[in-house]
């Protein structure tokens, strides 16, 4: 009931937003910028969370070339060494640099929680779209299919998945990916049945355009507002899923840097007083987790300024 | 009233075919097993001669629909299979761990309550002010921190730095016995046991995990509580009950809170989904003995019929808790099963 309530007024803005549109589409434009600069002034977090997203996507492209050491390179004469000028984030049991592993692992963590969000908004939004225009059937057993993956424990679930396919970072994608479908496949379900008869649908039936191309043209586009919050909320949480799913041993193998892994290696030294090698690379997550969802919210404020909470 | 029992009925029945799609999705993992299941099943010592005979016994050498049925009655009659790595049934190794699991989830989950609910309905009630500030900070933080990483941090600054909690290592440190075995919850046996001392020892080394299990399912209840408050505080009926002079603390429980703890309930069924999971990290960080520390053992050595009896276990369980939060809809409202249907 309150995702029918919430997709209808996002149609009512949505209708707003085009109500608006003919009259002056230049003006229009210069208003969503508008619009876009009281939010940010309104809300300067979402502005920070922009520019530490920034930073994150300059560390996964450019972090191996900038870090001061090589990520693998152990050194036998420097091993568990306290954070200091030399090594900002100290060194671990093998005398490597904690700082450039944790850089370095920037890209490995974004490349996995980015391809299997992709993967998932591909195909949740491929079922989602077949099962909200065409109904019947097709609807219900896709529903019947989203509910029983939600009955899993999400997580739980990707441990399944993961030891069914093999303990490998390909499999881990493909498992959070199959966790994330149902709430992508959800949201453009409805976003895609309260228009499926809606004016401009029918027009653009009746000036002879085939069904696929109504799909994918006139009515998926409505729907991307609210599936792009959905993808920044959802890559926080992928991020979490992986880390925490090579934290038990999946996927990734040692030595290669990656948060998760770093953590569960760290958590070893935790008891003796060795803080920073669990302390970086958990940091580092929380702060991608948290750039993410801030951006989510941010994005929301933009999108659809009705649902702030 | 009888429409109401039948509703509850008709709750339970749905929840038939969902367990049927969980016990399919679960037979397909366990035929997808990378390479073939046979000679995972017979374990790392096999010769051809035995595998052939795993093969058998898991009756792999038939169809897959006629292996279908004969999964579902293995399953009736509880059987999980074996474990490869102890030699135990699954199920029993399940059942001999379920509770301490479940001691650990439920006390978290009763902390995160006491604590985000009384957050959410302050912080609704007072919007703008400082704890509205501290529940938004809360809530932001909340959904970000790794659980495997908030319970390191807990650790090194409860058992390193201050020293006020015991060693991370289970459920009651080794000077203590296990009291004895009733409900299999510590707390619980060691008070009908009367035995104090024990009681606080399981205490001690129950709080830090539960709160770090608390911290992470924190966030989703403070933040619905609060929107659910902030909505039924501005609707028409609180208005009426302002305008009609009732007092404000009976309009803020009798009438606000009331409607506002459905839409807190539904969130419950997530939390409990994260819960379950986050469960699985937190022993492994705790050393905690419970079905998630097994399972992660189970997944190192590729113990494959007890990570998949822990996945159907788990499913089972959240399916469960949630026909359980479902009923307990009936009896908050009073509405529930008679409009719609």
């Amino acid at each position: 009931m309150n995702k029918i309530v919430s997709s209808a007024s996002d149609a009512a803005s949505v209708q707003v937003a085009t109500a608006n549109g003919p009259v002056t589409p230049a003006k229009s434009k210069s208003g969503a910028f508008a619009h876009l600069i009281y939010v940010l002034r309104e809300n300067p977090v979402t502005g920070i969370a922009f520019a530490m997203f920034g930073i994150l996507i300059f560390a996964a492209i450019f972090g191996p070339m900038i870090v001061p050491y090589d990520p693998l390179a152990t050194d036998a004469s420097s091993v568990l060494q306290p954070p200091s000028f030399a090594h900002w984030f100290g060194t671990d049991n093998l005398g490597r640099d904690v700082f450039s592993r944790v850089v370095v692992a920037t890209r490995l963590d974004l490349v996995i929680s980015v391809a299997a969000v992709a993967l998932s908004f591909v195909i949740g939004s491929f079922l989602g779209a077949v099962a909200g225009y065409r109904g019947g059937w097709t609807d219900i057993t896709l529903n019947r299919v989203l509910d029983t993956i939600m009955a899993f424990p999400l997580f739980v679930l990707a441990m399944g998945v993961v030891a069914a396919l093999g303990n490998s970072v390909a499999n881990i994608i493909y498992a959070t990916a199959i966790i994330n479908i149902p709430f992508y496949a959800r949201l453009v379900r409805a976003e895609v049945n309260i228009r499926r008869n809606a004016g401009f649908t029918l027009a653009a039936k009746l000036s002879g355009n085939s069904d696929a191309r109504i799909l994918a043209f006139h009515i998926f586009p409505n729907a991307l507002p609210p599936m792009m919050v959905q993808v920044s909320l959802n890559l926080g949480w992928a991020i979490l899923n992986a880390a925490g799913l090579s934290f038990i041993g999946l996927g990734v193998r040692p030595p290669t840097p990656e948060w998760g892994i770093m953590v569960a290696e760290g958590a070893n030294f935790i008891v003796s007083g060795e803080w920073w090698l669990a302390l970086f690379p958990g940091l580092s997550l929380m702060i991608a987790v948290l750039t993410f969802n801030l951006m989510g919210d941010g994005l929301r404020d933009i999108v659809d300024p009705r649902r702030r909470t | 009233m009888a429409v109401r029992g039948t509703s509850v009925l008709t709750r339970i029945a749905q929840a038939i075919p969902v367990l049927f799609g969980v016990i399919v999705i679960s037979f397909v993992l366990t035929r997808a097993l990378p390479g073939d299941p046979a000679v995972q099943f017979a374990g790392i010592m096999a010769t051809p001669e035995t595998i052939e005979e795993t093969r058998a016994k898991l009756g792999l050498d038939k169809p897959l629909p006629e292996q279908f049925v004969v999964y579902l009655g293995q399953l009736f009659q509880g059987d999980l299979g074996q474990s490869v790595s102890t030699g135990r049934p699954v199920l029993t190794e399940l059942a001999s761990r379920l509770p301490a699991s479940l001691e650990l989830t439920l006390s978290a989950l009763l902390l995160s309550c006491l604590v985000a609910v009384p957050l959410g309905v302050l912080a609704a009630t007072r919007p703008g002010s400082w704890i509205d500030q501290i529940c938004r900070l809360l809530v932001t933080m909340g959904v970000s921190l790794p659980t495997f990483f908030t319970g390191v941090m807990l650790i090194y600054i409860f058992y390193y730095l201050l020293g006020v909690s015991p060693s991370p290592l289970g459920r009651l440190d080794f000077i203590y016995l296990d009291p004895p075995h009733v409900t299999g919850f510590f707390l619980i046996d060691a008070a009908l046991d009367g035995d104090w001392e024990t009681w606080f020892g399981a205490l001690k080394q129950l709080i830090l995990p539960a709160v770090t299990l608390a911290l992470f399912t924190l966030a989703p209840i403070a933040r619905m509580t609060r929107a659910a408050m902030l909505s039924a505080l501005s609707s028409d009926y609180i208005r009426t009950a302002r305008a009609a002079g009732l007092g404000s603390g009976r309009i803020l429980y009798g009438y606000a809170f009331r409607n506002a703890l459905l839409p807190v309930v539904t969130t419950l069924g997530m939390v409990f989904s994260f819960v379950l999971g986050a469960n699985v990290l937190v022993e492994k960080v705790f050393a905690w003995p419970g079905i998630g520390s097994y399972a992660v053992e189970a997944l190192i050595v590729s113990d494959y019929a007890a990570v998949q009896g822990f996945v159907l276990a788990m499913a089972f369980l959240f399916v469960f808790l949630n026909l359980v939060i479902d009923l307990a809809y009936s009896l908050i409202d009073p509405r529930f099963g008679t409009s719609g249907k």
